[in-house]
């Protein structure tokens, strides 16, 4: 019972190892070197799963990439694989395989009566049917689609498997291993060019695997299989089966997917199990072959109907006759090599030709093998439901308008041959324009745009010996280009068959009062009738029927369908092909992963994460810790079952009353120098800056040109051409560009360099009343007294013989220094101020508490300096120079900017003085009144003060100044929160600030 | 993903530079009167033409200079890359 389609002499399968697999709950056999395609139709399946939209049973149509059917599911749970196509699924121990889009079962699905339905489910049926009424889109008509729609399910757990990215450079890729393609990478790599030749097949050889030709006095394969053996010995060549080169990109950077894994029994746990390479190619040759076209007739899609070319593959490649009465239906002579085929391994065929007649020594084999030919005969319709078992055949008319008689024939199968087209997918996607081709019947690349040429079948060049001149010449030449050597391989010479001419006949009409369902698009569902349609319904450009029918779309993207559904609409519309146009071809080629394009940038790999070098320390000292852009900052540092709230304000207390210890490293830090230092800060910050004395710092704040704030920091003059600047540390890295910026295009005259130095300090804050007499203890040889350090005060010194810069500036309003340190003593400088400060009551505080400190002292950071802000906002009007110009100035005397009502910056406390503004809260006049409720101002941060032991708020308000002491209310929908609250001055804590300069 | 010759390092992927803008553009000199027209210009007015435009991009990834670039904004094809100081 097992295998019983296997035939016995011919394929490359290896049938000394068995292999079990499961399809639909079933267990059946296949051999290694088989695909799930292959080893079901040995096992005589051929139904696999049911067609998109109208659920008709569906089996395989074509043997590799071109399958537009045979989607299956794979396996189950986290490793489960949605739309895998079954032809390109190689056979491994242990494969479970489910069909697609079909309940309870792909023999009975429910779905089915959308067939019965169909005229009821036209082309466009979606947009015309659940476009009104407007509301019952959301609730009714979108889950209804939903739950019908799709083919696959995705997984819902994370994918347990590894994937990676490569990266390559190389002279010539040539993208598809059939004959043109070893030829050129021959001609290329044996010229000394770094060949990269990819196949996406396990075997290579291409067409070489199946037909009867010879090259060099050798079988066509026996050349290929040492041509690849050469090649693989080659340094200078990387050769890859199992590859898709899947897109072609700007400049030459082609995309590649690998399939490292799934096809091995017992994977090493450490092998990807995909990977996605991007080549950078001096040149691209595209030998990608070309793919059968289906011919059209009644019924054409029903399991058991395939490409001719598909049937000659699993006999030759893998040993399987698809059927034991087939019928092949052709309107040229390459669908006679598939008959001989099968009448070369005991299966008496029958070929239905719609042309006249045909002399060539591919049609005169089959009649010498006595294979029963019929001329001017073609498959009408084809009979079974859920697997072919008869076919109409017709006996054409003259002008192939009707038929002259219709009569069955019973069969097991159908294989139709209805032309080639070349795969041009990856020229069109390199911008090259296509070109109708008359005698090819298809489209072929014409005028390159980027550097790459096509050749072989996918250049029309269906000739063995075409294809072999082409690639020798293509290889030696770009080669040659590329790198100027001059070492000729020359092409040997080859046998092939003759064919003949070509029909291009390929609709099969309906005879009279029949409505037989013909599909031109398989894996959309899309017939001749839906195409009929949409050109009567007045769509009339390509590009809209495909949207409207959604022909040629999804993971298939037209390959065995495109030229069909243009050739019907040329016929309709009295048109030549040329004239319709072909509708865009778009990457991937075939579908790719997810895994693979996101490769190992999954979870925390996602992006860098930035650590301190005091890191470590907080991490032993239980913090919590909160990302600030790639860094990862103390949040709070967790004392037993403390909340967040309850910890940030311990520690915020400890700065107001003793001494706290920030890690502030992640700051941005930026040295300046060069005689221009002063002049370029002038220029760059609002305020002054040429006599701003040796070993001072202060406060900047930076505008964009249009006038908005853009950063603020301290900068302090180190000497005097040498400056360090800070910034916040969400605009470090754009201060630094903003600053090369003007320094290289605007006034590359000044004689400035800047350099960032963040990671090359540690930085820690003090701050507290006691944190003078702490840094005395830290720093015993120098003045640390009010007039030894003043405020905005520099000094260097050394820490324990550890040099060290001390900074007097404050964020949180506090008596506060910041020592940097180089980064390497880090620790050393934590640990040395943790040990000397605990008589002083020292805790480390986190950015909870940093934030709390500086929002009630009303210092802005980022959640006001939103990118929507003017200085005057901010109460920062005294910053800006009137004597000096600087970036931004001439935007501030906009008439918007001058507008006294803006909003500006105010301090905002609830009125029962216990409720927690939320931030983003709207303040409003009237609490009660309907939506949209006029908005003054929004709440941009909030804390609990823990000076005055209530919540305060930051919000930027309307005419703020002018509304302190005003009654408001602040509503947040999202939390659902309405809070009465007064409007008080943004200083909330020591306004005069006496305590920084104390 | 563009392939972009800097002038200081050689060819490198799009993913180390990033784009900076309409070179064609010159900043009033500080401290000069200008109209609110021709400040509008410079802050807010730019060309967006299908074809060739030249632009500033900055080698973030590399060695952190700006150049220009002279490239067909339809094809994206690079006619040529020069440093700041030069004509493009
Ligand atoms: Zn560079």
């Amino acid at each position: 019972m097992s295998q019983k389609f296997r035939l016995n002499k011919v394929g490359y399968i290896n049938r000394d190892k068995k292999i079990s697999f499961k399809f639909n709950g079933k267990k059946y056999f296949g051999f290694e070197g088989d695909t799930l395609a292959s080893a079901l139709l040995a096992n005589g399946i051929h139904l696999v799963g049911r067609s998109f939209k109208y659920h008709r049973p569906r089996g395989f149509i074509g043997a590799g990439v071109e399958e537009s059917n045979a989607q299956v599911q794979l396996y189950s749970g986290a490793k489960t694989e949605p739309n895998a196509i079954a032809t390109t699924v190689e056979l491994v121990e242990g494969l479970v395989a489910k069909s697609q889009n079909c309940w309870p079962s792909v023999s009975f699905d429910f779905g089915a009566i959308n067939n019965f339905l169909s005229r009821f489910f036209p082309a466009g049926f979606y947009y015309k049917t659940f476009m009104w009424p407007k509301s019952f889109w959301y609730k009714i008509y979108e889950p209804i689609i939903r739950r019908a729609a799709g083919l696959g399910i995705a997984p819902l757990k994370p994918d347990p498997d590894r994937y990676e990215h490569q990266f390559e450079h190389c002279d010539v890729l040539i993208a598809g291993s059939g004959p043109s393609g070893l030829a050129s990478a021959l001609a290329a790599a044996k010229n000394g060019a770094r060949v990269i030749l990819a196949e996406d097949k396990p075997r290579f050889g291409g067409s070489l695997l199946t037909d009867e030709v010879t090259i060099g006095n050798k079988k066509g394969k026996d050349w290929a299989d040492e041509a690849v053996a050469q090649l693989k010995s080659m340094p200078n060549v990387i050769i890859k089966n199992r590859s898709q080169v899947f897109g072609y990109y700007d400049h030459n950077m082609m995309v590649m997917f690998e399939r490292t894994k799934d096809h091995i029994e017992n994977p090493n746990k450490f092998i990807p199990r995909q990977r996605l390479w991007y080549i950078r190619a001096k040149e691209v040759i595209i030998s990608t072959g070309s793919i059968e076209r289906p011919l059209v007739f009644g019924n054409n899609d029903r399991p058991g109907i395939m490409l001719a070319s598909a049937a000659k593959e699993y006999i030759k490649v893998f040993g399987v006759a698809v059927g034991k009465k087939p019928i092949i239906f052709t309107n040229n002579d390459s669908g006679y090599d598939a008959a001989i085929e099968f009448k070369k391994n005991g299966i008496n065929p029958l070929i239905f030709d719609v042309r006249e007649n045909s002399e060539s020594s591919t049609v005169q084999e089959a009649k010498n093998l006595g294979i029963d030919i019929k001329f001017s005969h073609g498959v009408v319709n084809a009979k079974g439901y859920l697997k072919v078992n008869s076919a109409t055949i017709g006996k054409l008319n003259k002008d192939k308008t009707s038929y002259e008689n219709l009569y069955d024939v019973s069969c097991d199968s159908i294989c139709v041959s209805g032309n080639w087209t070349p795969t041009v997918h990856l020229s069109s996607q390199s911008g090259n324009k296509l070109k109708f081709d008359e005698k090819v019947n298809a489209f072929i690349p014409n005028q390159s745009r980027q550097n790459e040429s096509t050749i072989g079948s996918a250049n029309g060049s269906f000739t063995l010996k075409e294809a072999l001149e082409e690639g020798f010449n293509k290889g030696y030449n770009l080669s040659k280009k590329i790198n100027g050597k001059d070492n000729q391989t020359s092409s040997p010479t080859s046998n092939e068959k003759s064919y003949g001419k070509q029909d291009k006949f390929w609709c099969m009409p309906l005879p009279n009062k029949k409505h037989y369902k013909r599909c031109v698009d398989f894996q959309n569902d899309v017939y001749v009738s839906d195409i009929e349609l949409a050109l009567r319904e007045g769509f009339r450009s390509i590009e809209h029927v495909k949207r409207y029918t959604t022909l040629g779309m999804a993971t298939d993207q037209g390959r065995t369908s495109n030229l069909n559904g243009l050739q019907l609409v040329s016929n309709i519309e009295k048109k030549i092909v040329p004239e319709v146009g072909h509708t865009t071809f778009r990457p991937p080629y075939t579908p790719v992963t997810i895994g693979a394009i996101v490769g190992r940038e999954v979870g925390k790999h996602y992006r860098p994460t930035r650590k301190s070098p005091i890191h470590e320390w907080h991490e032993k000292n239980n913090a919590v810790f909160v990302d600030a852009g790639l860094w990862l900052r103390p949040r709070y540092y967790k004392q037993d079952n403390e909340t967040l709230m309850e910890a940030s304000k311990r520690e915020a207390n400890n700065v107001r009353k003793n001494v706290g210890i920030c890690d502030v490293t992640s700051l941005g830090k930026i040295d300046i120098k060069g005689p221009n230092a002063a002049e370029f800060l002038n220029r760059v910050y609002t305020n002054a800056w040429m006599k701003l004395p040796i070993g001072k710092a202060r406060y900047g704040v930076m505008l964009r040109e249009d006038g908005i704030v853009f950063d603020d920091g301290t900068t302090t003059r180190i000497s005097e051409n040498h400056f360090h600047m800070t910034t916040t540390t969400a605009q470090a890295v754009n201060v630094l560009s903003h600053l090369e910026y003007y320094l290289q295009v605007v006034w590359p005259e000044l004689a400035v360099n800047v350099l960032s130095t963040t990671e090359q300090w540690a930085g820690v804050a003090l701050a507290g009343p006691n944190s003078r007499n702490l840094l005395s203890k830290l720093f015993p040889d120098i003045d640390v007294s009010n007039e030894g350090i003043p405020f905005m005060g520099y000094k260097e010194s050394n820490l324990f013989g550890v040099p060290a810069r001390i900074f007097r500036i404050s964020f949180s309003g506090e008596l506060a220094y910041e020592i940097n340190v180089e980064s390497g003593y880090g620790v050393f400088m934590w640990e040395k101020i943790m040990e000397l400060g605990k008589e002083m009551g020292i805790e480390p505080y986190g950015t909870e508490a940093l934030s709390t400190l500086r929002i009630e002292m009303g210092h802005v950071a980022g959640s006001e300096i939103d990118g929507r802000v003017i200085a005057s906002d901010l109460s920062l009007d005294g910053m800006l120079s009137k004597k000096k110009d600087f970036i931004g100035k001439r935007s501030l005397n906009r008439n918007a900017f001058l507008d006294s009502a803006r909003e500006k910056i105010v301090g905002v406390v609830p009125v029962d003085k216990k409720t927690m503004i939320p931030e983003g809260s709207h303040l409003v006049e009237d609490s009660s009144a309907s939506f949209p409720n006029p908005k003054l101002g929004h709440i941009s941060a909030s804390c609990w003060s823990v000076e005055y032991n209530n919540p305060f708020s930051l919000a930027i308000l309307k005419d703020g100044k002018k509304k302190i002491g005003k009654k408001l209310f602040a509503l947040s929908p999202l939390k659902n929160t309405n809070i009465e609250v007064e409007i008080v001055s943004s200083h909330y804590v020591d306004p005069k600030g006496e305590r920084v300069r104390s | 993903m563009l392939e972009i010759k800097c002038p200081y390092c050689g060819n490198r992927s799009q993913n180390e530079f990033s784009y900076g803008g309409d070179a064609t553009v010159k900043r009033p000199s500080l401290g000069k009167e200008v109209s609110d027209k021709e400040w509008d210009d410079f802050v807010y007015f730019r060309k967006n033409p299908r074809g060739k435009h030249s632009e500033f991009w900055h080698h973030v990834a590399g060695c952190r200079q700006w150049f220009k670039v002279s490239r067909n904004t339809a094809t994206h094809e690079i006619f040529k890359t020069s440093k700041i100081n030069e004509e493009i």
